[in-house]
């Protein structure tokens, strides 16, 4: 296995490394299609309106409205569990 | 290392409320009085604890669960798990005769709910077969619903006795889920942990859900101390929050207590849009009032899909003897909800209080 210097490693005086930073990169943003339910957002994205303006991701995971229902759009309030929303993936 | 003094005049802090254990909560009846009693030094063995656990086991009530002496017990018991009692050596938490009297007591409530709750039946036990088995139990709940009366009827009142009743877990919320965690495994952990560290308010200890509700409480003029509404509630109150203790500290009931979680989760969201639209019917729509409902209206929308399918429905393919007991869990969980709730709509109806003792 190859032992490249990585760009955030911490060396000591000597050039050996002192502490070798993760090669694991950040997990990738993800999209989670929930059966007769919400997208899950996971990981950094960046979320729009339509006009462009940043809109803040409340928690972590986000639960993004699909039915049409929700009254607390864009999020998901549950409501597609009695208005009879099939999502058909 | 070197010892330091520490300052007994330090002032009061900004925010959260530090930890304190519960108020001892008061006895109601003998297996209570001879426990207070062992717990404060007044007795110094457990002789008189074990004969009126004996006398109560020999005379059965109609339901241990709706038994007041009986749940006053156990959640005291189980409190020695969370913060502890005031005025009660910790050590208690691990005596052996506690444990032994716990254990009676649990045996008692454990076998009356796998008599009234059966075992949903599933075929498939797949992790999607899980899920969807789960989702369809908590649509067909028909439990008279307390979010609709809060919504559309409730007075200021009932309102307040809402919030008593919810204070007794929801001071404590999600703790007795978490036992869970160093029991699981992989996908079902990661998951696991995923909802609660959202429940834990992701790092911010204002946002915790707990301190959302104590907020909620303050914003209806009640006392948010931890335990302090203990005794105004009713043993079926005892009995919902005992039953996540009774779940959640056995290893070999796990399987519940993720099938308990989910289902919890999974009736969550649509009953807090309620919840918050009934405060601000009766004019308390200042954040800090609201914020707790409206936080679980978009958090459990959340927590649903990964409890239902990430937690639960990975649980079930990781490790399928478990998948009856997620089941049940999921069941009880509706099942024991819904008799607190029918009880406190039922005194509503008759048009008294749903608590023991006047706020």
């Amino acid at each position: 296995m190859s032992q490249e210097p990585h760009p955030t490693d911490v060396t000591n005086d000597t050039g050996a490394p002192a502490y070798r930073a993760s090669r694991t990169p950040a997990p990738r943003a993800s999209l989670t299609f929930c059966p007769d339910g919400p997208v899950l957002v996971r990981g950094d994205v960046d979320l729009r309106d339509e006009d462009g303006r940043p809109v803040d991701k409340p928690r972590p995971t986000v639960a993004l409205c699909r039915c049409g229902g929700s009254a607390i759009k864009p999020w998901c309030d549950g409501t597609h569990k009695v208005n009879g929303y099939r999502s058909l993936d | 290392m070197t010892s330091t003094s520490v300052p007994t005049d330090v002032p009061a802090e900004p925010g959260p409320a530090p930890t304190r254990p519960m108020p001892l909560p008061a006895p109601r009846g003998p297996v209570g009085e001879a426990l207070v009693r062992l717990l404060t030094g007044a007795d110094r063995g457990t002789a008189a604890l074990h004969a009126a656990v004996d006398a109560a086991v020999a005379a059965p009530p109609a339901s241990w669960l709706e038994d007041d002496d009986v749940q006053h017990a156990l959640l005291c018991l189980y409190e020695l798990h969370y913060r502890g009692l005031a005025g009660v050596d910790d050590a208690w938490e691990w005596d052996v005769d506690l444990l032994r009297v716990r254990t009676t007591l649990e045996g008692l409530v454990e076998a009356e709910l796998r008599t009234r709750v059966p075992v949903p039946d599933c075929g498939d036990r797949t992790r999607t077969g899980v899920a969807a088995r789960l989702f369809r139990l908590t649509e067909e709940d028909d439990s008279p619903s307390l979010s609709r009366w809060v919504a559309r009827r409730a007075t200021e009142d009932q309102v307040r006795e809402l919030l008593v009743q919810k204070s007794v877990y929801q001071l404590k919320e999600a703790d007795p889920h978490t036992w869970a965690v160093p029991r699981l495994g992989g996908r079902a952990k990661a998951a696991l942990v995923e909802i609660q560290a959202d429940e834990y308010g992701g790092g911010d200890p204002e946002r915790m859900h707990h301190a959302l509700f104590a907020s909620s409480l303050r914003g209806l003029g009640l006392d948010d101390t931890y335990g302090r509404y203990v005794d105004h509630v009713p043993a079926a109150t005892l009995a919902s929050s005992n039953v996540m203790s009774l779940f959640g500290l056995q290893r070999r009931l796990r399987g519940a207590t993720v099938g308990h979680l989910a289902a919890f989760e999974m009736t969550s969201s649509l009953p807090n849009r309620l919840y918050g639209n009934g405060l601000r019917r009766l004019g308390h729509d200042d954040e800090a009032t609201t914020w707790y409902f409206d936080e679980h209206v978009a958090a459990d929308a959340v927590h649903e899909q990964i409890a239902a399918r990430d937690l639960a429905g990975n649980l079930a393919e990781e490790e399928p003897a478990l998948v009856d007991d997620v089941l049940w869990g999921a069941a009880v969980c509706l099942a024991v909800e819904g008799w607190a709730g029918a009880r406190t709509i039922a005194r509503w109806e008759a048009g008294e209080s749903s608590l023991r003792l006047p706020l």
